[in-house]
């Protein structure tokens, strides 16, 4: 994968969870997974479309999901109540949403409403061909994973139109 | 003054509406989406509309497009994660009045709400 598509990912987290909450995330070194499993039990999940295509996932252990939402929202909710859900989708669509800004060469692209999934062991099904990069991020509220499988898309969307 | 919040995260309409009750405005009516602000202007006639751009059924854009056909005058400003400057110019183009980009800073959204007021009160 380009690395140009992993970059502004780790500075869009960066920039959206000390804006939005005044958290500081730490990043880890970014690897390839092979399987659909994500890695913890909270998902928000946007998909890419246009000059870029795929999918991005923020991963958290519920713990770490919980206590973020507490500190964006100033509440804490139940991890099967709609407005924890709607949190995690918010925060997921500020992540994407940054970085697909931040690619590189004027690139056309749409993100999706968020989607979350909250359970243990669940799957995101992706792109086949394209490998998932994993990049720990540790923050005081707990670590996390953003998972990033997105590629350029074969016809840009200019010419596709 | 009365304010038509639009977005389909309760989430960030709750975080917009904490800074407006900060500025003092607590007259604020939600929408979450672009239909659904459609169905509310007319009964509420908001002196401002704060609208995403991203949101299912009707889209922020669509929402503003459909809006200035028949309102030409009630400040609009674009809340929302689209950064890239065709998009910025393709907003103002449809109608919009400011442009504030998501993550945003408490203060950054009451200035622009406050640039966006004296413009309009300038104007008139």
């Amino acid at each position: 994968m380009d690395p140009a598509f992993i970059t502004p990912f780790i500075a869009s987290i960066q920039n959206v969870f000390s804006t939005m909450m005044q958290l500081p995330v730490t990043m880890g070194t970014p690897n390839i997974k092979m399987t659909s499993a994500t890695t913890y039990d909270v998902s928000g999940i946007i998909g890419m479309s246009g000059d870029v295509t795929g999918n991005v996932v923020l991963s958290f252990p519920k713990s770490t999901a919980t206590r973020v939402v507490q500190l964006l929202t100033g509440t804490e909710f139940a991890a099967d109540s709609a407005d924890f859900a709607d949190a995690i989708g918010e925060l997921t669509n500020m992540v994407a949403g940054g970085a697909k800004g931040m690619f590189q060469g004027k690139k056309k692209v749409s993100i999706s409403t968020p989607s979350v999934v909250i359970g243990a062991g669940h799957t995101v099904a992706r792109p086949r061909e394209v490998p998932v990069i994993c990049i720990p991020c540790q923050t005081d509220c707990g670590e996390l994973i953003i998972e990033v499988a997105v590629q350029a898309s074969a016809v840009p969307a200019a010419q596709a139109a | 003054m009365k304010i038509l919040l639009v977005d389909d995260s309760k989430t960030m309409r709750n975080i917009q509406k904490s800074v407006l009750a900060q500025l003092g405005h607590t007259t604020v009516e939600e929408a979450c989406d672009g239909q659904d602000a459609l169905s509310k202007v007319g009964a509420f006639q908001p002196d401002l509309i704060l609208v995403d751009w991203n949101m299912p059924n009707m889209d922020g854009l669509t929402f503003v497009k459909h809006f200035r056909q028949t309102n030409k005058n009630t400040p609009l400003i674009m809340v929302t994660t689209e950064s890239e400057k065709s998009r910025v110019i393709e907003a103002i183009k449809a109608g919009v009045n400011n442009y504030v980009i998501k993550p945003f800073t408490p203060d950054l959204l009451s200035q622009r709400i406050g640039e966006t007021m004296s413009k309009v009160k300038a104007a008139a």
